[in-house]
């Protein structure tokens, strides 16, 4: 069994290790600063702010203004994290970001919770795919998406001592803690999670831990997979993609976000400019999500353990 | 501190530094640069203790933002007469690989440019942002900025109202050159702005009011604001001001928001303003 090689320390949340990772690198680095738009228990910002109540500023119901203010907290040294909502991060803000963050080339780290389907209930008005496309078009941005709660509270902590605007991308079911606290976590650069010869998967986020669990299934039939974790998925780590599609020669991705603009097209892109294999994307087909359970929705939308199996199986009849 | 003379000169050689930037490349937006000359030279060249060799922190200095980033043609003139960059620079206003963007922008590292404008309704909030960053810092010095009213027309402006206001952002003097003027026409007309004082009244600001382009009155308006300011309340200060003020026959009408004089125009307008520092 894959999955059996990866100590499981229990199940927590991604924006849990994001609300725990702030808390940390704000003990350590006096100029990090937070501003949340009403959504401080749901970001987990509430420990930030009762640690730190002079470095948290609760904008309200106004991210447009929220990003602004991030944007001129930079000068002077500070280091803004902004927290709400993926989708209020995104495009409901993006000229700003685009303006005064982006393009001004600011030190503020947009970190956005509740991405993609598992939101589940609060439906397709909340689920945002497309936001990892819209930041990664952005010149100067950097786009990580991390896999659990300990990648996510160190990917946290990492992105203060990187200048330059970021977007962390998190959420909000509960997924199994499978990355140590002690792993090699660098912003740009791959994990190879487990080495194969067949078929290359990579995955990011929520689906990093079903891309184990299909592998599980895979070896089962026989086949030898690779799964590469791609938390960083801006600035891609080509050389990660090519020296694995060097030996397997085939690609699955798998993502919890809009085929179109993902980290799907991003590996695409990477293929076709330098070694054209067969490809197969595990990702929304240009659909909104739904209200509904989380594992529901991954199933319905087609994101889920079994999509992942099968996308490999076709994916090895195209290599033959 | 320069004299009330020495201050209309210095405005008279930035309104020619507009309109020949602007002719120049035939591109760019000399009514509201006009209309706001006067304001920026009491601004740089007496009130605001700024450094021109230029740090993006500005740690221990006052600290400006133009909203209205289409005004750029002042703005770059008054940065250059201030010695941020060589005012022959001026002549790249618009041109390809030039620092003088359309649009003031950090990408091309002009000193005196802290962010990026022109997307209207952002400069508020930068501002805020900047100031709360002095907070931190404990830094005593101020941060002004600078908005069109037909920009106040945008959500996020009362958004970044209403949040300097309810955070006590008492170190923060903003400006609205209230020409009455927007592309397509008189405000009042597009889109009615209504009772501006009452309306930052409301929001909890201290508001205060000022002729644009009496050397004098702005002097005594700015100071009172710094007087008034780190009392609890953000400061607005409304300008009365005329579009294409100094060249008569752009002042006061939105046609000349966005456009460029051609040679018959330009020496027209040169003819109406003084050359007191050289051009450049």
């Amino acid at each position: 069994m894959v999955s059996s090689k990866f100590a499981i320390a229990g199940q927590s949340d991604t924006r849990s290790g994001f609300g725990d990772g702030l808390l940390e690198v704000a003990k350590q680095n006096e100029h990090v600063v937070a501003l949340c738009a009403d959504l401080t228990g749901s970001l987990k910002m509430d420990k930030f702010q009762k640690h730190f109540p002079d470095r948290f500023y609760n904008t309200g119901i106004a991210e447009a203004n929220m990003m602004g203010i991030a944007a001129g907290l930079t000068i002077g040294g500070q280091i803004p994290y902004t927290g709400t909502f993926a989708n209020f991060s995104t495009g409901r803000v993006y000229d700003q970001i685009r303006q005064s963050i982006a393009y001004s080339d600011k030190n503020v780290k947009i970190c956005a919770s509740h991405a993609g389907v598992t939101l589940g209930e609060d439906g397709a008005t909340h689920q945002i795919l497309e936001d990892v496309g819209m930041m990664r078009m952005l010149p100067n941005m950097t786009v990580i998406v991390p896999c659990d709660y300990m990648q996510t509270k160190l990917a946290t902590m990492a992105i203060a001592d990187y200048e330059g605007p970021v977007y962390l991308r998190f959420g909000r079911p509960k997924v199994p803690i499978f990355t140590a606290a002690d792993q090699d976590f660098q912003i740009g650069k791959a994990q190879i999670l487990h080495e194969g010869s067949d078929v290359t998967i990579i995955a990011c986020g929520h689906l990093v831990w079903r891309a184990i669990l299909a592998a599980d299934e895979l070896e089962a039939k026989g086949i030898s997979v690779e799964i590469i974790n791609m938390h960083t998925i801006k600035p891609l780590d080509t050389a990660a993609i090519l020296h694995s599609v060097s030996k397997t020669a085939c690609v699955v991705t798998a993502e919890e976000h809009q085929r179109n603009g993902g980290l799907g097209e991003a590996v695409a892109q990477v293929l076709a400019l330098h070694q054209p294999v067969p490809m197969e994307m595990v990702a929304v087909d240009d659909s909104f999500g739904e209200s509904g359970q989380p594992e529901e929705l991954m199933t319905k939308y087609h994101i889920n353990t079994t999509d992942i199996v099968a996308a490999v199986e076709r994916v090895l009849a195209r290599k033959k | 501190m320069p004299n009330t003379q020495q201050l209309q000169d210095i405005a008279s050689q930035v309104r020619r530094d507009i309109v020949r930037m602007v002719h120049a490349c035939q591109s760019g937006h000399p009514g509201g640069s006009l209309g706001c000359a006067d304001f920026m030279t009491v601004l740089f060249f007496e009130i605001m203790q700024h450094r021109p060799d230029f740090s993006m922190d500005g740690i221990g200095e006052d600290l400006f933002f133009l909203s209205n980033g289409h005004i750029s043609p002042v703005y770059y003139s008054i940065l250059a007469r201030s010695g941020y960059f060589p005012t022959a620079e001026l002549s790249t206003f618009r041109r390809l690989n030039s620092r003088l963007q359309g649009h003031p922008a950090t990408h091309e590292h002009l000193p005196g440019i802290r962010i990026a404008s022109g997307s209207l309704g952002q400069g508020l909030s930068v501002a805020i942002g900047a100031a709360l960053s002095k907070k931190q810092n404990g830094d005593d010095r101020w941060v002004f900025s600078l908005h069109g009213d037909g920009e106040l027309q945008e959500g996020q402006i009362w958004e970044a109202a209403m949040f300097a206001a309810h955070h006590k952002v008492d170190n923060l003097i903003a400006t609205v050159d209230w020409n009455g003027q927007q592309i397509d026409g008189p405000t009042n007309k597009i889109m009615s702005l209504g009772n501006l004082p009452a309306k930052w009244e409301a929001f909890g600001w201290e508001v205060l009011q000022t002729d644009g382009h009496d050397i004098a009155a702005l002097r005594n308006t700015l100071q009172t604001a710094k007087n008034s300011s780190k009392q609890g309340k953000p400061i607005m200060i409304l300008m009365k001001t005329a579009m294409g003020k100094g060249v008569s026959f752009m002042e006061g009408s939105h046609e000349w928001h966005g456009i460029a004089p051609n040679d018959a125009q330009l020496a027209t307008a040169l003819a109406e303003l003084r050359e007191t520092l050289g051009d450049y």
